[in-house]
């Protein structure tokens, strides 16, 4: 299948694959962090936080690709410093796709991982702390494993949404060929050009097979979690 | 070794207030009504619930001193917790459940003290199993092993047969038993199972609406009829130790004596001298005012009447003091009016039914007389 398609096309989709995965490797720890405070912890702002994680659900992606460019574009100050300090540059580089993509599929992570911390006895924990546990002992050695389907069930879904987006990506670092022209991007151009139905039309069928591919992997994976942490 | 509690929390519409002590080496029960506040004792003893006030103290080291601003986390009570219900953790295998507590040890339990804890609770065939595959009764004693290989100074037990169908405690009482005479720590059972209590506890803290009403031996606590309306509404017993003085092998029977009176009773598995615990039920005491002739119940005791106090619906209780031991017995008022029972009165207690279990731990046997 990969046969078919021309160079241009293969690196839009590895690039696609590339972006997805740094978006969400990138995101899991924070998104960790934050279901576990969101499902357990009892603080003021809670509420606060809630809905600053789910803002990226209900936003339309284009505006949060515009708040992007007017946080870390290379003239804005943040991203100036980040560039001239660190070297990091986010505007018009992959780097900026990717947290782009990590940040609008942070919420589908942090909503599973929670529902499975919640799903998960307080008193296991207790135990835990009986038989000579501390916090972080029994966060690493019993939340966590237990939490593990909701943190892949999160992951599979967050890769998809990252491999769709499209808005928030091209808003903020623009449709680069080879840089930031994902899959999404690369069909838009197609359509675009004149000509490029063909292209437009390989290019959706492959999103499709992307996408049944990662829904059957993420039954798999499941299955094979549940069996694991004995549930 | 000892244990000295002294606990005050408040919670909406509720408040404890517990002081109690517990010591040497035996079982103690903290019997009383759901809802009286036994899980929270519990929970403040092993860390888990940070009291209001009070000062908890085990083996001379303070755990808790709410004057001294003293708080020491559960992980560093060295106190053994086994949860009503076990508590296993779902993704790991018997054994690794069972070293959870061992690995995080500064004094793990030797090779031959792991074996030894996992023979006593008969959980060598389960090691590589899951919990998720494992019976009720067997998490219970899976979650027992947890906790004494620990090494814990003290464990606590919350209600670990309540979760459990009768067949299940069946099978767990005998490890409880054989736990109580060989862990030698001081263990603190919460039930609200008279029976369960009656059978395993040396000593019995009695629990209502938040404070310790009665602390003592359990065979003392029970028979006191003032308190019979927190210990034996239902079924009030007494609780007697005796010891085998011989076996009648051809009759399949046993002689018990005890500090008051002998028994013959169905044969009892133990060497002469064993001790051996008795649980009589006072509805299956009848009362006589000479010896019964021509009467199939062999086992008759003389006593005299110490105390009659009124029970529910027709009956009353009456304390019969045989000896050194003290025997409750349950007929109706009017036949103690008849017999024109009183204090003092000399009375002969004709005894139906006794339940017998070994101090050392064997099975239980309900034994009928063979009068």
């Amino acid at each position: 299948m990969l046969g078919a398609l021309t160079p241009a096309e293969i690196e839009a989709l590895m690039l696609s694959l590339k972006v997805a995965s740094v978006a969400v490797i990138g995101a899991l720890p924070p998104a960790i962090a934050v279901a576990f405070l969101l499902a357990r912890g009892r603080f003021a702002g809670r509420a606060l936080l809630d809905s600053l994680v789910h803002l990226p659900l209900v936003l339309p992606p284009v505006v949060m690709g515009y708040l992007l460019l007017v946080i870390l574009g290379t003239k804005a100050p943040l991203g100036a410093w980040l560039n001239e300090t660190l070297g990091i540059r986010f505007a018009f580089s992959w780097t900026g796709a990717a947290l782009a993509a990590g940040i609008i599929s942070f919420p589908f992570q942090v909503r599973a991982i929670r529902l499975s911390i919640e799903a998960i006895d307080p008193g296991l924990a207790e135990a835990a702390e009986t038989l000579g546990a501390g916090p972080f002992d029994r966060f690493l050695n019993i939340t966590l494993p237990l939490a593990l389907p909701g943190i892949v069930a999160g992951a599979i879904t967050a890769f998809a949404a990252s491999l769709g987006e499209f808005g928030a990506i091209i808003t903020f670092v623009s449709n680069i060929p080879g840089e930031t022209r994902t899959l999404p991007l690369a069909i838009y151009t197609a359509i675009q050009s004149p000509g490029g139905e063909a292209a437009a039309a390989r290019l959706a069928a492959l999103a499709i097979a992307l996408a049944v591919a990662g829904l059957l992997l993420a039954e798999i994976a499941a299955r094979r979690v549940r069996r694991l942490s004995g549930r | 070794m000892t244990l000295s509690a002294t606990i005050n929390h408040r919670f909406p519409g509720f408040r404890l207030e517990m002081d109690f002590e517990v010591s040497g080496t035996g079982l103690t029960a903290l019997f009383g009504p759901s809802g009286s506040g036994k899980t929270t004792c519990i929970n403040a003893i092993s860390g888990l619930l940070r009291p209001d006030q009070g000062r908890i103290v085990i083996n001379d080291r303070p755990v808790f001193d709410r004057a001294e601003g003293l708080n020491l986390p559960a992980r560093r009570r060295r106190v053994g917790h086994v949860f009503q219900d076990a508590r296993l953790f779902p993704h790991l295998t018997v054994a690794r459940n069972l070293d959870f507590g061992a690995r995080r040890s500064s004094n793990p339990p030797s090779a031959a003290e792991r074996a030894r804890v996992i023979e006593m609770l008969g959980i060598g065939h389960l090691l590589e199993r899951r919990p998720a595959t494992l019976s009720g009764g067997e998490r219970q004693r899976v979650a027992l092993g947890r906790a004494l290989l620990t090494k814990p100074q003290l464990l606590l037990l919350d209600e670990p047969m309540a979760a459990l169908d009768q067949a299940r405690k069946a099978e767990i009482l005998p490890h409880l038993e054989r736990l109580r005479d060989e862990a030698r720590i001081p263990i603190v059972f919460v039930s609200h199972a008279l029976d369960d209590v009656a059978r395993l506890a040396d000593d019995i803290v009695v629990v209502n609406d938040g404070r310790a009403v009665a602390t003592g031996p359990v065979d003392e606590v029970l028979s006191r009829t003032d308190l019979l309306g927190l210990t034996g509404q239902s079924e009030p017993m007494s609780v007697i130790t005796a010891e085998i003085l011989r076996h009648d092998v051809e009759g399949g029977l046993s002689e018990l004596g005890f500090n008051g009176g002998k028994l013959w009773v169905a044969r009892v598995d133990g060497a002469q001298g064993d001790a051996v615990r008795l649980r009589i039920a006072a509805r299956d005491v009848m009362l006589a005012l000479e010896p019964p002739q021509g009467i199939s119940a062999t086992n008759q005791i003389a006593g005299r009447v110490a105390e009659i106090r009124s029970g529910p619906g027709p009956y009353c209780d009456i304390r019969l003091i045989c000896g050194g031991s003290a025997l409750l017995a349950r007929i109706t008022r009017r036949s103690a009016e008849r017999l024109g029972l009183g204090p003092g009165r000399e009375v002969i207690a004709v005894i139906k039914s006794v339940s017998v279990n070994r101090r050392a731990g064997q099975g239980p046997a309900l034994n009928r007389p063979a009068g």
